[in-house]
């Protein structure tokens, strides 16, 4: 017998057996009708058993109804759908809109916060935020300045807030929130201003805070057992998150958590990763810079770390560890195993035993990726674990006032936040990819609270020959291997959906929405928003009908470093400007569009 | 700073030089043509700081300088080589259309914007070594990009650093 649960499916018997989880999410993230928190289960597969529109049918998809944030910049994230109403978001300012789907999308709701603009500019790239979540009838919302806010999903009004972090030192917020039992997981963003990075843990009912880990700092701090906590099988041992840095580097030291959040309800451990170490200037944080650039996976009740993987220590090319952590059960070896799969931004796939840590796979994703020759994957190895730098792309070996050139990917990684999605039919990763390479020089840094701390220059362009800025691939994670490949003009910065009608969808920076073949990845239908795409698909059901749903509105990390386009240094005089550029082809926009089968 | 009327002369001899060798629009003449070095930086007539580009492409260090600072403390905001970004304008332009001493009022004190129901937000980098010390560095590469005399992308050649450069750096990050 084929031993294989869909993600859902497993949440819901595990929900049953232990009780443990938080009922009303996995109830709502069981009803496939229903999209509950951004990333639609627990697991992050970003799967859905809805299968209406299916590979035979897509190709006659229209534009059932569309809905316009009144905002223009990034939109990140997808609605919520619970019930019979809809839950819109946009970028800063935050707005959240609650539309009643039986009335034509009237508006039910609005929530409006009033925030100090002068947190704008402290945010890295772009006002975005990745959206609500939805737990116990409450609707959370972690706005631009930190404030973490529930609001009563039926009148929209505030339950309570609670202020995560301090704007005025970098501290902002663009992710979005995890309930887990009565729980509800936040992190941070503000790497670029030598912010510590923290998970905290906040009171469902009453906004209370119950515990936080930092990234880096004491035991105490970063909330380990040195005795039981490990890395790749081994007790960290004490005081990892400061010896691993020179003086008090670590106060400053980044690992920021602004990316997603993924619950093994059995198990009772989250799963996310840390970001950059700060500076971008490696030579002014010697060590390991632990634990920045790491896998976590912590107890939910406690927050004490079961186990790390530090992707990429010392960091010397800005490669966030932040990605989803797509939580599956796969036959690997003869045997099942209950894994996590990561595809970092410093372009490798990882499979990984979520129970031990234990790494499985550690794979490139994209050909392009020339800063390192591999994984050590010897568990004998003095470097075991660790991914071997090829030195003329190492920006440390190259020092301080020297230009590092011709290295992918580039910072914004083969892949960024934007999630991929896993069908359990296929048992395919289908991951949106950026397919860009940089110079990067790195150079002496001041630190000034508040202000950008970043340390290197950065040019970005294609890898060399080629024009595509991005690719959609579909990936085997047992194996580690790339199955196809969509080549895209520009970076997929639109997280994707799989749905069990053997479609896959997701958008593009141009504004497109794409359905492709789940096996095959032939284009099957394809229709233009408004703007470009930075949001991740979403499909629900109402009226015995299927949805899908997507927010067009370019801006983010895409819509600056793409808008203009890029320049390739190697490139003669002249030939520079040769690169699509972005504005070319879609302007500021914040619409939803909500995509059904003619009637 | 005091000019004599004999060097005044001698230096709009030179303007024209430069005028011609930079291609600037004539338009612009008063606020791009360089007319004096001073250890590798140049002025214009009314002592404003500017770029210089040889014949052979070699830029003057403060315009190099300016394209490092810039790619690591704006171009998140503004994009790649001042161009403009989904986010923040294309500040490539403002360097050319606004007066020097505005320029320099803006990136000190900020701004702030309502433009189509949209706020646009610039910080204040006032208390920021890392910009404020490159200042003009940032000021005069903009304006090499924004009246297009230099290119897109890292400028291939440039003046050594000079050791009056490398001292006021020094004197000012440290400070």
């Amino acid at each position: 017998m084929k031993r294989f649960l869909t993600g859902a499916a497993l949440l819901l018997l595990s929900g049953s057996l232990t009780a443990s989880a938080n009922e009303s999410v996995l109830e709502a993230t069981g009803n496939p009708a229903q999209w509950a928190i951004q990333t639609g289960d627990y697991a992050n597969t970003r799967y859905s058993k809805l299968d209406q529109i299916n590979a035979g049918n897509v190709g006659d998809m229209q534009v059932a109804w569309t809905f316009s944030t009144g905002v223009l910049r990034g939109h990140e994230g997808s609605p919520l759908v619970i019930g019979d109403v809809m839950y819109v978001h946009s970028p800063f300012p935050n707005i959240v809109f609650a539309l009643d789907l039986n009335n034509d999308g009237k508006i039910l709701w609005k929530y409006e916060p009033k925030q100090d603009p002068n947190v704008i500019p402290v945010m890295c790239c772009d006002t975005v935020n990745r959206g609500l979540a939805y737990a116990d009838g409450k609707i959370f919302l972690h706005q631009a300045d930190t404030t973490v806010v529930a609001l009563d999903a039926t009148s929209g009004e505030v339950v309570w807030s609670v202020k995560n972090g301090d704007p005025s030192k970098g501290e902002t917020n663009t992710a979005t929130v995890m309930p887990v039992k009565d729980k509800l997981i936040v992190g941070i963003s503000g790497g670029e201003f030598g912010v510590r990075g923290s998970v905290t843990a906040y009171s469902i009912a009453d906004g209370t805070r119950i515990w936080r880990a930092y990234s880096m700092g004491p035991d105490s701090d970063i909330l380990v057992d040195p005795e039981k906590t490990t890395h790749l099988g081994k007790p960290i041992g004490t005081d990892s998150g400061l010896n691993t840095w020179e003086g008090d580097q670590w106060k400053i030291g980044g690992g920021a958590t602004w990316g997603w959040y993924s619950y093994d309800p059995e198990l009772n451990l989250i799963y996310y990763g840390s970001g950059n170490p700060s500076t971008w200037n490696p030579g002014q944080r010697p060590g390991d810079n632990r634990w920045s650039m790491t896998i976590m996976a912590r107890d939910a009740d406690t927050g004490i770390a079961k186990w790390f993987y530090q992707m990429t220590p010392h960091d010397e090319w800005d490669y966030d560890g932040i990605n989803e952590m797509i939580l599956t059960d796969q036959e690997i070896g003869g045997e099942m195993r209950k894994v996590l799969t990561h595809f970092d931004r410093n372009g490798f796939g990882y499979t990984l035993d979520r129970v031990t840590g234990e790494l499985l796979v550690a794979e490139l994703f994209d050909p392009a990726v020339n800063w390192t020759t591999g994984v050590d994957m010897d568990p004998a190895s003095p470097t075991y674990g660790r991914p071997a730098v090829v030195p003329a792309m190492s920006t440390e070996t190259n020092g301080e006032d020297v230009n590092s050139v011709g290295i992918c990917p580039a910072a914004l990684g083969s892949k960024d936040q934007q999630p991929a999605a896993y069908s359990p039919k296929t048992e395919l990763f289908y991951v949106p990819t950026n397919h860009v390479c940089m110079d990067y020089e790195p150079f002496h840094v001041a630190y000034t609270a508040g202000q950008p701390y970043v340390g290197a220059t950065l040019s970005m362009y294609p890898p060399e020959g080629e024009t595509n800025m991005g690719n959609f691939i579909a990936w085997d994670g047992k194996t580690g291997s790339i199955k196809w490949s969509l080549p895209e003009q520009f970076s997929v910065w639109s997280g994707a959906l799989a749905t069990a009608g053997d479609v896959v969808f997701y958008g593009t920076l141009e504004g497109y929405l794409k359905a492709v073949d789940a096996n095959t990845g032939e284009e099957l239908y394809k229709f233009k928003t408004p703007s470009g795409i930075i949001g991740n698909v979403m499909t629900f059901e109402h009226g015995g009908k299927q949805y899908v749903a997507v927010y067009s509105g370019v801006g983010g990390w895409a819509g600056i470093g793409l808008a203009a386009g890029l320049t390739n240094s190697t490139d003669g005089l002249g030939a520079v400007g040769g690169y699509a550029a972005l504005s070319n082809y879609t302007a500021l926009g914040g619409t939803l569009t909500v995509f059904g089968l003619p009637n | 700073m005091s000019i004599t009327s004999h060097t005044k002369a001698a230096i709009g001899a030179i303007a024209i030089l430069y005028g011609t060798l930079s291609g600037a629009a004539a338009q612009d003449a008063d606020n791009i043509t360089a007319v004096r070095n001073e250890d590798g930086r140049y002025y214009t007539a009314d002592d404003v700081p500017t770029f210089n580009v040889a014949e052979d492409g070699t830029v003057d260090w403060p315009t190099y300088e300016g394209f490092r600072r810039y790619h690591s403390e704006c171009h998140v905001c503004h994009g790649p080589d001042g161009e403009g970004s989904s986010y923040a304008p294309a500040i490539k332009n403002s360097a050319v259309d606004l007066d020097y001493y505005d320029f320099l009022e803006i990136v000190a004190s900020g701004k702030m914007e309502s433009k189509g129901g949209t706020e646009f937000v610039m910080p204040t980098f006032g208390t920021n070594r890392n910009v404020m010390c490159y200042l003009d560095d940032i000021y005069v590469y903009l304006k090499a990009r924004g009246s297009d005399a230099i290119p897109r992308g890292r400028p291939r050649q440039k003046e050594p650093k000079s050791d009056a450069i490398r001292a006021d750096q020094k004197e000012c990050l440290d400070g």
